[in-house]
């Protein structure tokens, strides 16, 4: 009696709408690379940001001094990269209000990035991060983590656009892998040494200039910035622009 | 008779049951339930958009233009938009994208300028334009990462606080960057490669001059009209100049045009090989 006789249809839901899904995230290129030596650590990034196939400019740096020794990038979508320095910045500024001043090792850095990350970790920040610096040791260390906090210290680490081009280059030239010893009909590896800073920025520049080679999102500018005991320095060579 | 269709009343509900409003997608008058049942939707395109807006640094300043046109997808639907505006009393931002979008940033910058330059609680020190940009990467971040974007690329010109000329970038996705010859949308295609020959490297910009700048600009107007299908040929153009207030030249209109090379074109809709 209360119901009214409708066509069949009547039931479906209707106006459902139709998702065409605003996109948060864009890949704005890029690459970046830490090593560490025996005592100091580098940092290193081009200063090319893509978005398709336009270039946005060919000078924004991505690699940044955030203070107490460590550098740090977060490299793939920018806003996400940028969102996330000036978060650990923010925090590393109330630590020092709050800790009258105290020095934050590199080691609780790395742990406390992870927590950023991980925070995300169901609308995650697009980037790869590292952060180099001194362990307290005063030796060279480098951090890597992926987009959603899970993180190594390593001697070296690639990421970002060319990180597959320049990772199995470092493995060759930092960890000597499938290097032998001549003569001894591959069956003595090649021992391990610690590289002097001089050996690093060639190799770097080298990766550098393969990457830019070879990769479209790669290119204009290298920036270097190298932690020693004696602080931060940068160091900025030209790439090529095409 | 009553003429109001509303008072001639409709089948008894006792009798016929209630109005199903399923039918036809009819509203459902009031009936909550329903109402929330359907997902909350959040902006998923712009619907009114504004072309390209064009800047360049010179010497001693900023040129920004952008023309006065709202798009409704491929109708003209206003020819008097002004989308470049002034924030504080040396900077100016022009936006490109949603017009209605850019409307609500309009009242957002209106707003921060009443707080900070009216009501002096910083001892003096102005609302200058790397403030200006570093608020709206704030607000376009915070919206994006709320799947709410306002959908616009915005360009922020002014000056540093040691008065050298200010221009950065920032668009939906809260992306930001710097440059000495910043183009939107289309421009970025179009009208950059023709602002490069003026800076090609980034410090280059203190070697223009406020002539050449102009012209250069007033230029890629004009390629943009001939080619942007959703440009107009009246546009504004806003010169910043250290200590001088901006100069906003309203309704200019693209000059010399020449359209000869239009009935060669192959293609794109025209004429085939």
């Amino acid at each position: 009696m209360n119901a009214t006789v409708a066509s069949e249809y009547s039931a479906e839901r209707h106006s459902v709408p139709i998702e065409h899904r605003f996109n948060p995230y864009s890949d704005n290129g890029g690459t970046v690379l830490g090593i560490a030596g025996e005592d100091f650590a580098v940092l290193a990034g081009d200063t090319r940001q893509v978005v398709g196939y336009s270039i946005n400019t060919r000078y924004e740096p991505r690699v940044f001094d955030v203070g107490d020794n460590i550098v740090m990038t977060a490299n793939g979508f920018d806003a996400d990269g940028a969102a996330l320095i000036d978060r650990f910045r923010n925090s590393l500024k109330w630590y020092k209000f709050d800790h009258n001043g105290k020095r934050l090792s590199i080691l609780s850095a790395a742990r406390y990035i992870q927590h950023l990350l991980y925070g995300k970790r169901f609308f995650p920040y697009y980037v790869s991060t590292l952060i180099a610096g001194l362990d307290d040791e005063g030796r060279g260390a480098v951090y890597s983590y992926d987009p959603v906090g899970s993180y190594e210290r390593e001697q070296c680490r690639a990421g970002g656009a060319a990180a597959s081009l320049i990772m199995p280059f470092l493995d060759n030239q930092v960890n000597f892998k499938n290097q032998y010893v001549p003569g001894s009909d591959g069956k003595k590896k090649k021992e391990l040494r610690y590289l002097s800073l001089e050996e690093v920025i060639q190799l770097v520049r080298d990766a550098f200039t393969s990457a830019t080679e070879r990769h479209i999102y790669v290119g204009d500018g290298l920036e270097i910035l190298i932690v020693t005991k004696e602080g931060v320095r940068t160091e900025y060579f030209p790439l090529k622009r095409d | 008779m009553n003429h109001d269709p509303y008072v001639w009343g409709r089948p008894d509900d006792a009798v016929y049951g209630a109005y199903n409003h399923a039918i036809a997608n009819a509203s459902s008058h009031g009936n909550v339930q329903e109402e929330t049942s359907f997902p909350k939707m959040n902006s998923q395109q712009p619907i009114i958009t504004g072309t390209s807006v064009n800047s360049i640094k010179f010497k001693d300043g900023v040129i920004v233009a952008a023309d006065n046109m709202g798009s409704y997808g491929s109708l003209l639907r206003f020819n008097n938009i002004e989308r470049i505006f002034k924030v504080g009393k040396e900077t100016v931002v022009g936006v490109s994208g949603d017009i209605s979008d850019f409307q609500q940033i309009q009242r957002l910058l209106d707003e921060l300028e009443i707080t900070e330059e009216i009501y002096d609680n910083d001892g003096g020190h102005n609302l200058r334009a790397p403030n200006v940009h570093e608020y709206l990467t704030r607000v376009l971040y915070n919206r994006r990462s709320k799947m709410d974007p306002l959908w616009n690329a915005v360009v922020v010109a002014g000056f540093n606080d040691d008065k050298t000329p200010f221009l950065r970038y920032v668009d939906l996705l809260g992306v930001t960057y710097g440059l000495s010859a910043i183009c939107t949308g289309f421009g970025a295609h179009l009208a950059i490669p023709l602002l490069r020959q003026l800076v090609p490297d980034d410090k280059d910009y203190q070697n223009v001059t406020e002539e050449q700048a102009r012209e250069a600009i007033i230029n890629c107007m004009k390629v943009l009209f001939y080619r942007d299908a959703r440009s107009s040929d009246k546009f504004t153009l806003v010169t910043l100049k250290q200590g001088q207030p901006p100069k906003f030249e309203k309704d200019l209109r693209c000059e010399n045009q020449n359209w000869r090379f239009a009935k060669d074109l192959v293609g794109y809709g025209s004429t085939q090989l």
